[in-house]
C-alpha cells in the first residue's frame, strides 16, 4: 500500500506540494505501558522530494515529528502536468515513494 | 596547450581551497545536500543542535522569518508548525524544540528553486521554545515562539 498521499499545485509559477505520509514515527522513548519496555526508536530519517528527476528539498527528520507526518512546501519552475516524486527512508531501512502530477 | 598539466593544476587549486576551507570549519564535510546527519539529532541542546545542523551556532533574530505555531498546543505529539521568511537565496531551514530531549526536530535543505517555506508537525515534550533558523547567504537567522503544552508528546 501506498504510504504517501501527494497533492501539488501550481499557481502563478510556484508550485505547493503538500505530502501525507503514514508512519507511527516511534522516538524510542515511549515506554510500552503493559510491560514497561521502551518501544524502539523507529521514524523517517529523510524526505526527498523530486520534480522531474532533480531534488528540489530534502529534510532530514528525527524522532520529534508527528505521528503520520505532515509535509508541505514551495518551490518554483514547475507546470502543471510535471511529476513530483516523494521517497522517504526511515532508521530501520524502510522506505518507500510515490508519484504524482501537479494540478 | 598542455591539458594534462592544466588538469592537474585546476586540481591541485581546487582541493588545496577545499582543504583550507574544512580546516577553517568554513565548510562542515557532511553538511552535504542530504546527507542524514545524526550527531545533530543526537544532540541535548539547542546551540549544539543549530551548529550541529547549520555548521555555526552564530544566529541573529529577523523579523523576516515568520513562524507559525499555536500559543496554546493542547496535544503535544501534533503541533503544527509552519516556517516562512522573505529572505531571498534560503539554503535551509531548521526547527528546533528547546525543551525537548533532543532539540533538533527536523532540518530541510532547500534547492534554489525553493520558496522559503516549510510547514510540518512536531512533538514537543513541554512548553518550551519553537526556534525557526534559516540559513540565507551562509548566514543564519531566527526566530523563536513560545507554545505552551497541555499535553506532551514525548514519551510518558
Amino acid at each position: 500500500m501506498a504510504s504517501i498521499k501527494i497533492r501539488a499545485k501550481a499557481k502563478d509559477g510556484v508550485t505547493t506540494v503538500k505530502t501525507l505520509m503514514s508512519h507511527p514515527m516511534e522516538t524510542g522513548l515511549r515506554k510500552d505501558s503493559k510491560t514497561g519496555e521502551k518501544i524502539p526508536a523507529n521514524h523517517i530519517t529523510e524526505v526527498t522530494a523530486e520534480h522531474n528527476g532533480n531534488v528540489v528539498m530534502t529534510a532530514n527528520w528525527g524522532g520529534a515529528i508527528s505521528k503520520n507526518p505532515y509535509l508541505s512546501f514551495k518551490f518554483k519552475g514547475a507546470a502543471a502536468g510535471d511529476k513530483i516524486k516523494i521517497t522517504w527512508v526511515d532508521n530501520m531501512g524502510k522506505g518507500d515513494s510515490a508519484e504524482a502530477a501537479i494540478k | 596547450m598542455n591539458l594534462i598539466r592544466r588538469k592537474f593544476l585546476k586540481t591541485a587549486t581546487y582541493l588545496g581551497a577545499t582543504a583550507s576551507a574544512i580546516g577553517a570549519g568554513v565548510l562542515v564535510p557532511q553538511r552535504v545536500l542530504g546527507a542524514y546527519d545524526a550527531a545533530a539529532f543526537a544532540a541535548k541542546d539547542v546551540n549544539s543542535a543549530i551548529s550541529a545542523t547549520m555548521g555555526t551556532d552564530q544566529h541573529t533574530a529577523s523579523d523576516t522569518i515568520k513562524l507559525k505555531a499555536p500559543d496554546i498546543a493542547e496535544n503535544g505529539a501534533v503541533v503544527p508548525v509552519t516556517v516562512s521568511s522573505s529572505m531571498s537565496n534560503v539554503e535551509a531551514i531548521s526547527i528546533i524544540v528547546s525543551a525537548n530531549a533532543s532539540p533538533l526536530t527536523s532540518s530541510y535543505q532547500l534547492s534554489p528553486a525553493c520558496e522559503a517555506f516549510v510547514s510540518t508537525r512536531i512533538k514537543m515534550g513541554k512548553t518550551g521554545d519553537v526556534i525557526a533558523v534559516v540559513k540565507a547567504d551562509g548566514k543564519l537567522y531566527s526566530a523563536t515562539k513560545e507554545v505552551k503544552v497541555t499535553i506532551g508528546g514525548c514519551g510518558g
